[in-house]
């Protein structure tokens, strides 16, 4: 049976350090849809011991309101990650981000130490999810097999820094040295039915170019975009939750083609456009986004 | 858990706290420092005192500095000043002695 948190809405996935009190106490004021809370590249080397301490009583003291609660743990490639499993579990995390997957033997790699972790802990086993962060060439030549490499995972993420590094360029501001790390990735979560997700925004004084590039994902087809300022979120709830337009329209789909169906008619008329069967999908995602959103309450 | 070596943990950024743990002389020597001593001052030395005993921590000396901590955060210094002076990182007792 599907976790019921697997298609969860997660337009917004904000990274905090772990290591910062001040930054993990309250996040849940922000509203964004998840918080990552970083034990990886935010925390020195020299403090990943004591971010575990932290993350460990913020899961289990602080009320984050319904914010889901993603830890990203360090990569395989260091001696962290297995003790970043145990805390991740034993605190009751809902999802760990695993940093640099690069193949879906990575992804089975945590999730035999995640079911050890469950039965150690005593948590439900199939219960902790995975997001799987692709951070290199081979990563995102692999994404499809990454996408389909547990039912634990929720989807894929662009890490665009380290991606770029490995593809010898760098973060442009175009968005070129991105375009085929995307469309693939994408595509692969698609192929999959498991979630996509963009990489972050770092230029904080450039909103501007921050709310094409969150247009322009959204029209490639991504769930939402990793963040790293609450500022960030608001566009991209604004740009991820379907218009009162759009759902009214979406709506009418909806019950026009289950009426029409009923009569035997293919292809009518709705608001001028010509409307069959292959919108029905879209409409219900729409309306699922608009609900989950919670800006739509019919029973569609 | 015997305090081995002088350690610390933590920070004085605001929200946060240091720790600092060094070996004791017999017996369990506690000093909080903090801008709210007046208002939580026994709050913050029982979390630390708790934390303490569930460590078995019982021959040392603990200085806290605290920048207005949660008491997760509290806890959280404590814990790792006491397991940092055993030199311990690993294969941690989560939901046992730390909670």
């Amino acid at each position: 049976m599907m976790h019921p948190n697997k298609k969860r809405l997660r337009r917004s996935m904000m990274f905090l350090n772990c290591q910062k009190p001040g930054l993990i106490k309250d996040p849940y004021i922000y509203g964004t849809d998840s918080i990552i809370l970083d034990l990886e590249d935010a925390v020195a080397e020299n403090q990943k011991d004591s971010a575990r301490y932290s993350l460990y009583h913020a899961l289990k003291e602080i009320n984050y309101r319904g914010v889901e609660r993603v830890v990203r743990m360090n990569g395989l490639d260091t001696p962290h990650w297995k003790e970043d499993i145990r805390v991740c579990v034993a605190g009751g995390a809902d999802t760990i981000r695993i940093a640099k997957t690069e193949s879906a033997q990575d992804v089975h790699v945590v999730e035999e130490h995640v079911l050890a972790a469950e039965r150690e802990f005593g948590r439900p086993e199939g219960s902790t999810l995975l997001m799987a962060a692709l951070e290199s060439c081979r990563g995102v030549m692999n994404a499809l097999e990454v996408c389909n490499s547990s039912d634990r995972l929720i989807g894929i993420a662009l890490s665009g820094g380290d991606y770029t590094r490995d593809l010898q360029t760098v973060i442009s501001g175009t968005g070129v040295e991105l375009q085929g790390a995307r469309q693939q990735m994408v595509i692969a979560a698609r192929a999959a039915k498991v979630q996509c997700w963009d990489t972050v925004f770092t230029d904080l004084d450039n909103m501007e170019a921050f709310e094409k590039e969150v247009r322009m994902i959204k029209m490639m087809g991504f769930d939402g975009k990793s963040l790293v300022n609450p500022r960030q979120i608001e566009i991209v709830h604004e740009v991820f939750t379907p218009t009162k337009k759009e759902i009214i329209f979406a709506d009418k789909i909806v019950r026009e083609i289950d009426e029409k169906k009923a009569q035997g008619i293919g292809v009518f008329m709705v608001d001028g456009k010509m409307i069959d069967i292959a919108f029905y999908e879209g409409a219900v995602r729409t309306l699922k986004l608009a609900k989950a959103a919670g800006i739509y309450e019919e029973d569609l | 858990m015997v305090v081995q070596k002088s350690a610390v943990a933590g920070t004085l950024e605001s929200s946060d706290a240091q720790v600092t743990v060094e070996p004791g002389s017999g017996t369990l020597e506690l000093i909080v420092e903090s801008n709210v001593i007046h208002q939580f001052g026994r709050q913050i030395r029982k979390t630390v005192l708790d934390v303490l005993e569930r460590l078995e921590v019982t021959d040392a000396k603990v200085v806290v500095v605290d920048k207005g901590a949660l008491d997760c955060t509290l806890k959280a210094r404590v814990e790792c000043a006491v397991y940092r002076s055993n030199d311990i990182t690993e294969t941690l007792p989560w939901g046992g002695a730390i909670k």
